[in-house]
């Protein structure tokens, strides 16, 4: 049994690159899913006997692409005589394979597997469970149970999305510098929510979710290998493992997310901190800042402190007043003004957070912070209106108790005592 | 005598095993490494964070030249290493042998060192 495990993993790790190299001879995602699991139940054959091969990949992609010629041949010969042609293009095959394998295509097969899923007609939760499955190979009924539906219902989700991406073209010509630039956002923005698919489970949903986030974790290193000069993928993978770092102090015993503030930092992922750390430096030295790379920036503020009053909130404040004016958000005011209330105090952040009741008038954390900040000053009353805003924001009981918990640590600092 | 045991393996492989599996091999990996401590014949070990943290200063030039990733693209990596205290290559290769079989697949390459600090100065 232990055998099997150890193979699963490495067919695992040559999923993308064979499926993707399929994908690219076939020029349908149908066959070429078929024919990388006709190799694996193969491999699951051979392997236990002969030893895993030097290169899985290569021989995964060779096995599964002999295996579906042969299936169109036989369709072929039932239908007519076998086309001759076909038959003897057959004979270089291997020679083929191996050169468009050492040709280093596999860079943009890869890259256009990943694209595919990112179709702007898909919605981003298909674009996640389309992805799970052809990029990740997570079995429909594990990704089903995550998102709580059906195993039925689910099967057609990525039935119909695939149906969608099928439609589309498919670029299969090697694309120019600029294509490429821009697949590699589209997909960066696709993992990025796959991460986060996985990241904000809380609850019952977090263990059956957690995959999702090790699997976006595991793509964006995938990438990063094939682009690795590219900044925005080094601080995408980097904010990714920062934030997967905090991951066991995340939630408490009854699954309820644990505020930051809160967390018991000695449970934080010690080698994930440092591979993140290590990746916002690298990118750092481009100089070509992106929003990934300042939201790892900052994450990595939070992680280099052992102890919440240690956190550095001057540079937390620079780094989000860069990130307001690369991509501006109340959103990222609303954060900023957070670092702003802890370095110049509650009227200062006020004063930043007020304009944005407009825009964010359905958004619980600007009530929750614009209450904290009133009850600083000890305008308790106007205070309570702003965290009874908050919580009749909450979309669920969970949320509602997480207001609730953000409202008790507000009071707390302030040293007032919780009113009704 | 000092060997380095060189630990080679697909960190594409590697960083696909399951926690469970990484636990597996880690906790086998402990048991070697504390019998080899007890022995006196453990020296530094480490391992390494993939080749997409790693940096390359090609010093062949000047100034010389800051490159992102690992000094070689290979098929398996360099992905941690051991130093051993051992009478001969008999004894390496004994202990490399023992580390292959708690944590299989890849390669060790055993490597004689010809200058040691152990401790840095």
């Amino acid at each position: 049994m232990a055998e099997i495990a150890w193979i699963h993993a490495a067919l695992t790790s040559a999923r993308p690159q064979a499926v993707s190299a399929l994908l690219r001879y076939f020029r349908d995602l149908d066959i070429a899913e078929e024919a990388y699991q006709e190799a694996c139940l193969r491999a699951l054959r051979t392997w236990p006997q002969n030893g895993p091969p030097r290169d899985p990949a290569a021989w995964l992609i060779f096995v599964g692409r002999n295996v579906a010629l042969d299936q169109v041949r036989r369709q072929k010969k039932q239908e007519a005589l076998p086309d001759e042609d076909k038959l003897s293009d057959l004979g270089d095959a291997e020679s083929e394979v191996a050169e468009r394998l050492d040709g280093g295509h596999y860079r943009d097969d890869i890259l256009r597997l990943l694209f595919i899923c990112c179709h702007p007609d898909l919605p981003a939760t298909q674009q996640v469970a389309l992805a799970l499955r052809i990029v990740s190979g997570l079995s429909v009924k594990q990704i089903a149970r995550a998102f709580l539906v059906g195993e039925s219902a689910m099967e057609q989700r990525i039935t119909r999305a695939k149906a969608r991406v099928a439609a589309a073209d498919v670029p299969f010509e090697t694309p120019g510098p600029v294509e490429r630039a821009e697949r590699l956002a589209a997909v960066a923005a696709m993992l990025y929510l796959v991460f986060n698919e996985g990241y904000s489970a809380s609850g019952a949903e977090a263990d059956r979710r957690r995959p999702f986030s090790e699997e976006a974790i595991r793509l964006t290193r995938l990438l990063l290998r094939l682009f690795r000069t590219e900044p925005e993928i080094m601080g995408l993978l980097a904010l990714m493992l920062l934030q997967h770092a905090r991951a066991p102090a995340r939630l408490d015993a009854d699954g309820q997310i644990v505020l930051l503030e809160d967390q018991d930092r000695s449970l934080w992922d010690g080698a994930a901190i440092a591979e993140g750390l290590a990746l916002v430096d690298k990118a750092m030295r481009h100089r070509r800042p992106g929003p990934y790379q300042l939201q790892a920036a900052i994450a990595g503020v939070h992680a280099r402190a052992a102890h919440p009053d240690e956190t550095d909130w001057g540079q937390i404040d620079l780094l989000y007043a860069t990130l307001e004016h690369m991509q501006p958000s109340p959103v990222i005011t609303l954060n900023r003004a957070v670092a702003v209330a802890k370095l110049r105090g509650p009227q200062a952040a006020l004063a930043m957070v007020e304009p944005l009741e407009q825009p964010l008038a359905g958004y619980f954390h600007f009530f929750g912070l614009k209450g904290g900040l009133l009850m600083q000053l000890g305008r308790g009353q106007e205070a309570r209106t702003a965290f009874d805003r908050a919580i009749a924001l909450a979309g669920s009981a969970s949320e509602a108790a997480h207001i609730r918990q953000h409202i008790d640590r507000l009071m707390r600092e302030s040293g007032q005592a919780v009113a009704g | 005598m000092h060997y380095a045991i060189l630990c080679y393996h697909s960190e594409e492989v590697v960083t696909a095993w399951t926690k469970e599996q990484n636990d597996e091999v880690m906790g086998r990996l402990e048991k070697v490494r504390q019998r080899l401590a007890g022995e006196g014949k453990l020296g530094p070990v480490a391992r390494l964070l993939p080749t997409t943290a790693a940096t390359t200063l090609r010093k062949d030039r000047d100034p010389p030249l800051i490159l992102d990733g690992p000094f070689a693209e290979t098929k398996e990596q360099f992905l941690g290493f051991y130093i051993v205290d051992v009478a001969d290559l008999d004894e390496a290769l004994g202990i490399a042998r023992e580390l292959g079989e708690a944590n299989p697949g890849g390669a060790f390459e055993i490597r004689p060192l010809a200058v040691y600090y152990p401790a840095g100065v």
